[in-house]
C-alpha cells in the first residue's frame, strides 16, 4: 500500500556490485527510482534529495528467485488447513492455477526475504499435471501486488510418484500425457461440436483441455518433474513430439545424458544438495548442477523445502563446492531462473529498466559468514523482522517479557 | 557366584562404568575389542539368558601405519586452534598434537598446507540403517509403531549395514552415530551407538563401552500415530504412559536388585521393556528425548524428577531457547538443527539462534541432524547456527560451535573421555578438511576412525561403497 504512493529515489554506493548481466563493479552505485533500477556503474550522479545507502565494503546482487517450493502456499506443513497447493480429484489439474490460494501473510515471507530470496515460483504439487504455477515476490499486501508472472509455467510430474495417477507404470504416465495433449488439440479444432456433444469422451476436463492450449502453442512453459535417466528422456520426446516448451525440474540423473539436454535447448532447475539414492533415481548426486552447467544446459538451483528456502544460498555455495563457477552459481539463482520463467525483462540482474530487488550482502552471499543488510523488493526496503526476529527479541533475555 | 544382573547387562556393551551419570571414563579401552573379560562358562549348562552376554560389540581396531598430518590448522575442541600444527595417530589413538610433535618411525606423512583438522564428527540423532536407502517399506526399519510404549526394541536389531546412506555420511567426516529409532512411540526403544565404518554386521560397528540410549518422544507424534488406534490421543495421555511404564519399571528393577543381592530361589522372569526402563532407573541408559516445545520439555523434566532419573538430551528441542536457563540449571544438553522449523506446529517457533542462546545460558548445545542430507554437512549445519548467534550478538566461538558436532554430542551419548577433541590419548577419529570447515566450501578430505583412513576424497581406494551400490549406484566420477 505504501510502496504504491512513495516515489522514491533511493542511490546504494560504494559497494562491489554483481549485476549478473555482466562483469563485477568495484566501489559502485545503483540507483534506484520509483521501483526500477535506473543506473548501475561506477560513475552514477546521484540526485540530490536521494536516500542514501553506504554499502562499503558490501556485495550488492540481484534478489536471489527460488525455482520451486510453495511459499505462501503453505503455513505449517502438517496442518492441510494451512495447504492450498494441491486439489484432490483431478489428475489432469491444468486449470488449477496456485494464485488465489497463496497468502501473503505468510509468517515464511518475511522470514525468507529476509535473507535475500525476494522472488520465488509458488507450485502446485501431486497429481499428474499438478497445475500452474505463479512466480510471486515476497513483498506485497495483496496477491495482485504479489504477482509477477502467472502462469510461469504448467508443472507435469513425470516420476515415480506420479504413477499411481495413471494406473501403475510409467509407460502409462506418458501414453495418459500424450492422450491428453492430443485430446486438447482435437478440443480446440473441434469446440462447436464438443459444446454440442458430438464428440467422443476427452481424457479430462474442458477447463483442464483449455488450460493446456498455451503449453501445446509454446507460450507456457511445461516444468516437467522427472529424476531417472529414462523419465527425463520420456519428457525430452514427449516436448519433442508435441513443440513444447520444456523446463526440467529435479533431473538427478541428468548429468547422465547432459550433452542430450543441452541439445534440446532445454533449462534445468536443479537441487544441489541432493545424493540419496532411491529407485526413482540410484545415479542421484551433487555434481549434477556442475555437469550440467559445463555441457551448456542453463541451470537454475533449487531449495525445494519451502520453510528453508532462505537456504538456497547454502545450496548454491554446494553447487560451487561441486564444481559450478561461482558465477554461475550466482547466475543461476538470479538472471537464470529470471530467463527459463520468461521475466528476464523486468528479473535476474540490476540493470536500468530491471525491477529493484537489490540485496545488500556484508560478503559473499553463499557464505555462512554472510549476513543481509539490506532487501529491497521493487525498489522499497523491507525491514529485517520477521516472526522469528520477534521472537528471538522475546527470549534472549529469560525470562522473557509477554 | 554368579555376576549381578547389572554388571551382565554392562557386559551388553550398555555401560562399562555402572556410576549414576557419568561419562564413559571407565569404558573399556576403545582399543581393544569388548571379547569378554569375563564371559560365563559355556560349560554352565543351568545357566540362563541373563547371565550370557547380550548382543555384544565385536569391533576391532582396523591395523593401521602411524599418520602424521603437518602444517595444518588444528582444531582441538578444547578451546585451542593452532595454527600450521601437527597431529599424530599411532595405535588407534592420538600421540601428539601441537606446533612441534616427534613423528614416530614408519608414519604416513600427510601435508596439511592450507587444510584444518578437526576431531570426528559425531551425530547424536541418526536414522542411518534404520530407515536406510532407498527408502522403500521394505528398508522402513525405525518405528516399532504396534506400542505406544516399546522400550524391548533395539534399533541395532534394525540396522542394515549396507545402507548406501553410510558411505555419504563418512565422506562428511561422520565417525559416530546414535542411530534411534523414530518417534511414533512414547519410548520407542534403545539407541545403538556406532562406528561410523564399513563393516558386515552392526556388532562390528557398535562402540565399545557407550551407553545404550533409551528413544522416547513428547508431543504430536505418539498422539498423531495411537489417537485413534487406542490412545493416547492427547499430551496428557501421553506422560499418563510413560508414567505407567516407568512405575512398572520401578518394580521390576526393586525385584531384580534384590535377587541380584543373594541369587536365593529363581530370578524373577525377565521383561525386556521393563529391563530398558530399569536401566534408565539405574542411570546406565541415556535418555534420549525428542520434545520440540519448551513446556513439554519441563513436564519431561517433572517425570525425570519422579522417577529419579536424567535426560541425557532434549532432541529437536525447537523450542529450548525459551527454557534455556531451566535446561543448563538441569545439565540437560540441547541436541537441535540449525534452521528447522514450521514443518509441524510444535515446531513452529524454531529460531536460528536456537543453539548459540542455550550456549550463552550456560547449557551444552549439539547440533544434531536427524537427516540423511544434515549428517553430511553437520559443519555446514554448525557454522550456519554460529554465524546466527553472532550476528544477534551472541559470542559464539568457533571452538564452541566445534564442540556442538564433536565432544557435546559426545557427551550425550556418554562417550566425551574417548572421542570429541583432539587431546593425547583420545581415540584417533579426525577429520582432514580442505578449508576453514565453518566455510560452505570446505569439505572433508580425509577421515580416521580409529586411526583407520575410512575415506580420502583422492583416492577411490579409500571410498567405500555398499554392496547395494554395486551395479545400481554409478560410482563417484564414473558413467554408468
Amino acid at each position: 500500500m505504501i510502496a504504491l504512493l512513495l516515489a522514491q529515489t533511493i542511490a546504494i554506493t560504494g559497494g562491489t556490485v554483481h549485476p549478473v548481466s555482466g562483469p563485477r563493479l568495484a566501489n559502485a552505485t545503483v540507483l534506484i527510482r520509483d521501483g526500477r533500477i535506473v543506473a548501475v556503474g561506477t560513475n552514477v550522479s546521484i540526485p540530490s534529495g536521494a536516500t542514501r545507502i553506504d554499502a562499503a565494503g558490501k556485495w550488492i546482487t540481484p534478489g536471489l528467485i527460488d525455482g520451486t517450493g510453495q511459499l505462501g502456499l503453505v503455513e505449517i506443513s502438517a496442518v492441510p488447513g494451512t495447504r492450498e497447493a494441491s486439489v484432490q480429484g483431478d489428475t489432469i489439474a491444468a486449470a488449477f492455477n496456485v494464485a488465489e490460494g497463496i497468502n501473503p501473510a505468510s509468517t515464511l515471507i518475511p522470514v525468507t526475504r529476509i535473507e535475500g530470496i525476494t522472488t520465488a515460483l509458488a507450485v502446485p504439487t501431486g497429481n499428474l499435471v499438478s497445475g500452474q504455477a505463479a512466480l510471486i515476490d515476497l513483498d506485497g499486501a495483496t496477491i495482485e501486488q504479489m504477482l509477477v508472472k502467472s502462469p510461469a509455467g504448467i508443472v507435469a510430474d513425470l516420476s515415480e510418484r506420479a504413477k499411481d495417477n495413471a494406473g501403475g507404470s510409467r509407460a502409462a504416465v506418458a501414453d495418459r500425457l500424450r492422450g491428453v495433449f492430443r485430446d486438447a488439440l482435437e478440443y480446440e479444432r473441434r469446440k462447436v461440436d464438443f459444446g454440442r456433444a458430438q464428440m467422443r469422451p476427452l481424457s479430462a476436463s474442458a477447463a483442464d483441455l483449455e488450460a493446456l492450449l498455451p503449453v501445446l502453442h509454446a507460450r507456457v512453459s511445461l516444468i516437467a518433474y522427472a529424476n531417472r535417466r529414462s523419465d527425463i528422456e520420456t519428457a525430452l520426446r514427449l516436448a519433442k513430439e508435441f513443440k513444447l516448451k520444456l523446463i526440467l525440474t529435479g533431473a538427478a540423473e541428468g548429468w547422465e545424458i547432459a550433452p542430450a539436454i543441452a541439445a534440446a535447448g532445454v533449462p534445468v532447475l536443479v537441487e544441489p544438495l541432493s545424493n540419496i539414492p532411491s529407485y526413482d533415481a540410484l545415479g542421484i548426486r551433487y555434481d549434477n548442477a556442475a555437469v550440467l552447467a559445463k555441457a551448456g544446459v542453463k541451470v537454475a538451483l533449487l531449495e525445494p523445502d519451502t520453510h528453508k528456502s532462505r537456504n538456497l544460498r547454502q545450496q548454491a555455495g554446494n553447487a560451487v563446492s561441486y564444481g559450478m563457477t561461482w558465477d554461475q552459481a550466482l547466475r543461476a539463482v538470479t538472471l537464470a531462473p529470471a530467463e527459463i520463467f520468461g521475466v528476464a525483462d523486468r528479473y535476474g540482474s540490476l540493470e536500468p529498466g530491471k525491477v529493484a530487488n537489490v540485496v545488500v550482502w556484508s560478503g559473499d552471499p553463499f557464505e555462512f559468514t554472510t549476513g543481509v543488510e539490506h532487501v529491497f523488493i521493487r525498489g522499497k526496503e523491507v525491514p529485517l523482522t520477521s516472526r522469528q526476529t520477534e521472537l528471538f527479541e522475546r527470549y534472549k533475555k529469560l525470562p522473557p517479557t509477554y | 557366584m554368579r555376576p549381578p544382573l547389572s554388571l551382565l547387562l554392562a557386559l551388553t556393551g550398555a555401560c562399562a562404568s555402572a556410576g549414576k551419570g557419568t561419562s564413559a571414563a571407565q569404558a573399556p579401552a576403545p582399543a581393544a575389542p569388548t571379547a569378554p573379560a569375563t564371559a560365563p562358562s559355556a560349560a554352565k549348562s543351568e545357566s540362563t539368558s541373563v547371565e550370557r552376554l547380550q548382543y555384544p560389540s565385536t569391533y576391532a581396531r582396523h591395523p593401521n601405519p602411524p599418520v602424521l598430518i603437518r602444517n595444518a590448522t588444528i582444531m582441538t575442541a578444547t578451546g585451542q586452534e593452532i595454527p600450521n600444527g601437527s597431529i599424530v595417530l599411532k595405535d588407534g589413538r592420538i600421540v601428539a598434537v601441537g606446533a612441534k610433535v616427534d613423528a614416530p618411525a614408519g608414519a604416513v606423512v600427510v601435508d596439511g598446507t592450507g587444510k584444518y583438522v578437526t576431531p570426528g564428527l559425531i551425530d547424536d540423532h541418526s536414522h542411518l540403517g534404520v530407515y536406510a536407502a532407498p527408502g522403500t517399506d521394505a528398508e522402513s526399519d525405525g518405528n516399532e509403531a504396534t506400542n505406544p510404549v516399546t522400550a524391548e526394541v533395539w534399533a541395532e536389531h534394525s540396522f542394515w549395514p549396507q545402507d548406501p546412506q553410510i558411505p555419504l555420511a563418512m565422506a562428511g567426516g561422520i565417525t559416530t552415530i546414535q542411530a534411534l529409532p523414530g518417534s511414533a512411540n512414547l519410548i520407542g526403544g534403545r539407541s545403538a551407538i556406532l562406528k561410523l565404518i564399513p563393516a558386515r554386521t552392526v556388532q562390528e560397528m557398535k562402540f565399545p563401552g557407550a551407553h545404550y540410549g533409551l528413544k522416547m518422544a513428547c508431543g504430536e507424534n505418539p498422539k498423531r500415530v495411537y489417537g485413534r488406534k487406542g490412545g493416547p490421543s492427547t499430551r496428557m495421555g501421553n506422560m499418563a504412559g510413560y508414567r505407567a511404564a516407568f512405575v512398572q519399571a520401578e518394580s521390576y528393577r526393586r525385584r531384580w536388585d534384590a535377587w541380584n543381592k543373594d541369587h536365593k530361589g529363581d530370578p524373577p522372569e525377565r521383561n525386556l521393556r521393563s529391563e530398558s526402563l530399569a536401566e534408565v532407573l539405574r542411570g546406565n541408559m541415556y535418555v534420549q528425548n525428542h520434545c520440540y516445545r519448551a513446556d513439554e520439555m519441563a513436564q519431561m523434566i517433572d517425570l525425570a524428577h519422579e522417577f529419579g532419573f536424567k535426560i541425557r538430551s532434549f532432541h529437536h528441542a525447537v523450542e529450548s531457547y525459551k527454557i534455556a536457563d531451566l535446561l543448563a540449571k538441569e545439565e540437560t544438553s540441547v541436541s537441535v538443527w540449525a534452521d528447522w522449523w514450521g514443518f509441524k506446529e510444535e515446531a513452529m517457533d524454531g529460531i536460528q539462534q536456537n543453539a548459540a542462546l542455550n550456549q550463552q545460558a550456560g547449557g551444552r548445545p549439539i547440533i544434531h541432524s536427524d537427516d540423511p542430507g544434515g549428517i553430511q554437512r553437520l559443519n555446514q549445519e554448525a557454522a550456519k547456527a554460529m554465524y546466527a548467534g553472532q550476528r544477534s550478538g551472541i559470542p559464539i566461538t568457533r571452538d564452541q560451535a566445534l564442540r556442538w558436532i564433536t565432544v557435546n554430542p559426545a557427551w550425550a551419548i556418554g562417550l566425551d573421555s574417548i572421542v570429541g577433541t583432539l587431546e593425547p590419548g583420545k581415540m584417533a577419529d579426525v577429520v582432514v578438511w580442505s578449508g576453514d570447515p565453518f566455510s560452505v566450501y570446505s569439505k572433508a578430505v580425509q577421515v580416521y576412525n580409529d586411526g583407520w583412513l575410512v575415506y580420502d576424497r583422492a583416492d577411490p581406494a579409500h571410498q567405500p561403497r555398499t554392496d547395494f551400490e554395486l551395479g545400481e549406484v554409478p560410482a563417484p566420477g564414473s558413467d554408468r
